[in-house]
This record gives structure tokens, sequence and C-alpha cells, in this order.
């Protein structure tokens, strides 16, 4: 408290390349969220830099990094963070909204082939109290996806979520990785770093592990072996 | 385009709390419609009494005595004899600013006829009295220019004194009454006017020459006063002022002396009416505006609360891109719409009130387009004054803490 400063993050250097899943693991107060925020344009580095898609973010301002979340980011939430009382659609729209250059058509065809590529088409006028919670999550996904983000931050996206939906979810990632989206997903789930083709371990604000991934799990494939429900 | 946006995204946050925006908009409804209604209230006044003092003769100048003091007692004006046939001749001669000009005199007494009597005041003018006083004669006529010479003992009578004499429904015209036991033929009766606005009863009262009743009643050869109307209201002022100059001239007046006489208009009646009527508007008014300033606190209230609530969303908002600017426009459209809204119901009941005031108690009322103006302005800077605060605190939040915040 006070005077005292803490360092969330100490020597904390990588690269990320387009078309990687990495997941970001480590135990509570291992400074990934940290990490998060800084990568997701939250927040600043005290010191240090920190580039996105070749542009170094670090001396923009707040209204600078606003647009760079708005355009080159999209966020997912462990809560899914849906705006209540609203559609699937109008959620979907928001992050266009604050894109001036995006007309009313445009911002609409987004938003459906958005829904579409998470395979909600038949549920766009639904609201979020009206959706399970893995659709609720697809909606935000959906929603991080609309700006053609050139990387998808997930925030314990699965957290909220039985083993089943959170491996249709993890499909979901990965189908989407395949299309050669960027995906950092922050997690401390093991099994979920399994999904992925890279792995970076936070200890007390420094990397511990950095590793690729030699046996990634198809999620798909999981789902098939499960035990069905009924 | 962005602001289109801002405002569509405004308006939908604005219908998922339907409830909540009305009820705060009624703060601001009942502060819009209490200020119209309040207004017109006050307004309508004003004008009737304007109105009841235009039917007694809008342009009308009354030159009466000033009443001095004599050894500290302030003499009855009546008594005065400094007013006479002499100024009247200089009055009706010398200016161009006035279209009608009778002298008068008062008396009162007893009127008699037949078995009935009933005290009454009676007025000895000359035929343009009923031109200043915009009054007509019903029944019979008006007595005539050579009857005011001869001092004829003819008068014309008002209703009050009718209904009292002729108990029977005889008609008057033709018929002989006593004043103070002067004998007059009646030769017409006045149109019947009413009370004034102090409440007097116009109608009672009787006309005669006054000629007549300076010599068979009252034994003067000075005169009460000398009422005139000016060619019209707008010169009433100027009227007054060439009246003043005239009458100094004919009482001798050196240039710093007092008058002694007096020269009124109906202007300043009506001046002096509507601002006791102006004072009752501002305090009607100031009560409606506290109404209206509570109505803004409310939306202050209800935004803060929102921002609070909604620190998520917001959260969420900054997170895809939201610029702090966009945040405190979203929150400043919302308030500044509910505001407006309220607004312009409000003006729909206020105008709706002030109708059911005229229609169903009678009170007069007057809605002028300032006041509807004023309130509808008041209302919009009610919004955008006390919605800044909530909004600036929503665009200010960081948005790793409002994404965090329970």
């Amino acid at each position: 408290m006070g005077n005292e400063t803490v360092h969330a993050l100490k020597g904390v250097s990588f690269d990320i390349e387009e078309g990687e899943f990495v997941t970001i693991m480590g135990s509570s107060g291992s400074g990934k969220s940290t990490l998060l925020h800084i990568v997701g344009c939250l927040d600043q580095p005290t010191s240090g830099s920190y580039a996105i898609n070749g542009v170094a973010v670090s001396s923009f301002n707040k209204n600078e990094l606003a647009t760079i979340r708005n355009e080159k980011i999209g966020f997912i939430f462990q809560s899914y963070n849906l705006l209540p009382r609203t559609t699937a659609l109008e959620n979907v729209e928001l992050p266009l909204l604050y894109n001036s250059q995006v007309s009313t058509q445009e911002r609409k065809k987004r938003a459906l082939e958005a829904l579409e590529r998470v395979g909600l088409a038949d549920r766009i006028q639904h609201t979020p109290s009206e959706l399970s919670g893995g659709q609720q999550q697809r909606v935000a996904i959906a929603r991080s996806l609309v700006n053609d983000p050139v990387v998808i931050l997930a925030d314990e996206a699965t957290g909220n979520l039985d083993t089943r939906t959170s491996y249709e979810i993890m499909s979901l990632f990965q189908e989407l990785n395949a299309q050669r989206k960027t995906i950092v997903f922050v997690t401390h789930e093991p099994d979920i770093a399994g999904f992925s083709k890279r792995t970076i371990v936070l200890k007390d604000g420094k990397i511990l592990r950095d590793e690729n991934n030699n046996k990634v799990n198809q999620a798909a494939d999981m789902l098939l072996a499960m035990p069905v429900e009924d | 385009m962005r602001i289109l946006n801002l405002l569509k995204i405004a308006l939908k946050a604005i219908s998922l709390n339907k409830v909540r925006a009305l009820l705060t908009m009624l703060g601001v409804i009942i502060g819009v419609a209490s200020v119209i209604a309040m207004l017109a209230i006050g307004e309508g006044s004003k004008e009737s009494i304007r109105a009841q003092i235009s039917s007694m003769g809008s342009n009308m100048i009354t030159i009466r005595p000033y009443a001095e003091r004599q050894g500290g007692v302030r003499l009855n004006r009546n008594d005065m004899q400094s007013l006479t046939m002499d100024d009247f001749g200089q009055l009706e001669g010398k200016t161009s600013l006035l279209s009608y000009i009778s002298p008068q005199v008062n008396g009162s007494g007893q009127v008699i006829s037949g078995s009935e009597n009933w005290p009454s005041s009676i007025y000895g003018v000359d035929p343009d009295f009923l031109s200043i006083r915009v009054w007509e004669v019903t029944d019979g006529s008006m007595f005539t220019d050579a009857e005011v010479k001869a001092a004829s003992k003819v008068a014309v009578i008002g209703q009050t004194v009718v209904e009292n004499l002729f108990t029977n429904g005889e008609d008057p015209v033709g018929q002989m009454i006593r004043f103070n036991n002067i004998p007059f033929k009646v030769i017409g009766v006045l149109a019947e006017k009413g009370e004034n606005t102090f409440g007097q009863d116009q109608d009672d009262v009787v006309l005669a020459p006054y000629t007549t009743v300076q010599k068979r009643i009252l034994a003067i050869d000075y005169l009460h006063s000398i009422v005139a109307s000016a060619v019209s209201e707008e010169e009433a002022e100027a009227a007054v002022a060439n009246v003043t100059e005239i009458m100094r001239d004919a009482h001798q007046l050196s240039a710093n002396a007092t008058e002694d006489f007096e020269v009124r208009s109906m202007d300043e009646l009506i001046s002096t009416f509507s601002s006791t009527s102006d004072m009752m508007t501002i305090l009607l008014v100031a009560i409606a505006s506290i109404s209206l300033l509570i109505g803004g606190i409310g939306i202050m209230n209800i935004m803060y609360v929102s921002v609070k609530e909604r620190t998520r969303e917001i959260g969420l908002r900054l997170a895809i891109g939201a610029k702090g600017l966009d945040i405190l426009t979203q929150f400043l459209i919302e308030a500044i719409l509910i505001s407006i809204t309220g607004g312009i119901i409000g003006v729909i009941l206020g105008l709706s009130a002030t109708y059911v005031i005229e229609e169903i108690l009678r009170w007069p009322t007057s809605v002028t387009s300032y006041s509807i103006a004023i309130s509808f302005a008041v209302c919009a800077i009610t919004g955008i004054f006390f919605g800044w605060y909530p909004a600036r605190k929503a665009s200010a939040l960081d948005p790793i803490t409002a994404l965090r915040y329970e």
C-alpha cells in the first residue's frame, strides 16, 4: 500500500505470430491478468514496450488505445458480459456501433455472418436470458469476431461452463484457429491448455515456461468420445 | 454517423428501463406542466383585469383637483373649487389629442318614483360622457347639447335604478322621478354594465346635464372633474402630457409650482393592477420552478444510480472500443432525452390542465408562447446540467476496474 510499488510483471518478453493459438496459464497472482490487460490494450506497461500488428502502442493515449481495441482486438470474458434484454444480433453489432466507418447495412451483415460462424444463425433475435450459458458465450465470441480482429483475447472463457459445453467452445476456438485466427486464451485449467499449440506459464510475474504443445487435443474428437447425456 | 449511433445506443438503454425512465420524467413533467399552468393563470388574470378596465374606456383621462391640506387636514376633493368651466373650455379648444371631453359633477341622494325610493348617485355630464365611458342608451335617448345649455330637468338612468324604482316592469322612459326632491323626466335607460373591477355597481347611476346638477342639486359653479378620452390608446400618454401643460397654463402655474390638479389615465390604473398580478405570477412560477428543479435532481439521481448499476456495461463498452467521449455522450443523450420527452409531455399536460381550469373552474387563463418556450428551454438545460455529472463520472471509469465491478 501507499508508496510500495508492486511489479506484477517482470522481464516478460515473447512474440505471438499470426495464426497462433496460445494459452497463458498461471495461478492467481501470477500476473496473467495484468499481461492480458496489456495485450488487450486496456492498460499500459510502466516500462517496456508492446506492439500489436506492427504498431507500438506504448505511447498511445486513452482514445488511441480505444480505437486499437475497437479495430484490432476481440475480447471474450468469463461472464460473457452481454447486454441484458438485448438481442444476440444487437449484442454482436455493438463493437461496430463505435466504428463510424461501418454503415448500418454493413454492420448488420457482418453481425449476421459472425453469428453464423458460431452456429447461432437461428438464435439472432434471442436475448441472453433466453440462451444457455454456452450459447451466450457463442454470442460473445461472435461479438469478438465481428470487427475482424488481429487477435482474439479470451479471459477464462470456459470458466463458467460445464465440461461438455466448454469442450464445445474449445472446439469452436480450434475451428476459428484453423481459419488462421490468432487466439490468446488465459486459463488456469491444464486440460484447456491441452487444446492449444503453445502454452506460456507465468509465476510471480515471470515466465516459468514457454513451450510448444506437440500433441494438441482435438476438442471435437473428445466430444464424440464423451458419453451422450440425455 | 457516430452521434447517430450513440443516439441509437442511448434510446436502446432508455427503452430497456421504460418504467424507470417514465418515473424519472415525472418530476420534469409535473414541473413543466405547473410552470405553464401557473403562467397561464397569472397571464389570464392580468388580461381579464386589462379587459375590464378597458371596458370602462381604456383611453379615458380624468382631470381632478388636487386635494389641498389646510391646517394639516386634507380637504375633500369635491370641495375644491379649482376646476372650472374655464379649464374645460381651454381643454376643449386647445388640444387635438382628445376626441371627447365632458365636465362632471357628482351628487348623491335619494331617487323617488311614485311609492318607490332608492339611494343613488347623480352624475352631471354632457352627451360626450357616453362615448368616453363606452356606454350606450338602450331605451329612449341621451340628452342633447341644447338640453345641457338649457339646464333641462331630464335624466338617463342606469339599470339598477330602473330595477329598484320601476318594480312592476313599466317603461321608465317618459316617467317622472325626483332626485333630492328635484323632479327629472326620464328620457333614456343605460345599457347594463355590471360591476367594475373594484366591485362597484356601475349601473347604480342617474345621468343628467351637468348644468342642471350644478344649479338645482349642488348649487355650485365649479366642476368636480373633467373626463376625456384620448384619440387612441397609443396617444393616451401624450394626451396626458398635453392636458397637464394646458391646465398649468390655465391655472397660471410657474414652472416649479406644484399642480393643483391631477391628470390620470387608465393606463396607470392598468399598470398598477398588472403589477399586482405580476407579483402573483412570479410567486406561482417560483413555486412551480422548485418542482422543476426537483425534477432535475431526480434525473441526476437516476442517472447517477444508473451509472453505478451499469458499471460493468460501461467497462464492456470501453473494452470493445468506446472512447470516454462516447460514454459521456451516451449518458448525456439519455439525460437530455428523458428531460426533453418529459418536457413535451409536460407541455401537453400543462395545456390540458389550463384548458380544464378554464372550462371547469371558469378561471381566466391565457397561454403565452413564451411560457412554453421558457419551460421547455429550462427542462432541456436541466437535462444537460444534471446529466453532466453522472455522465462525466461514467466516462472517467477505468475499463479494467469497471469490468471487475461487482
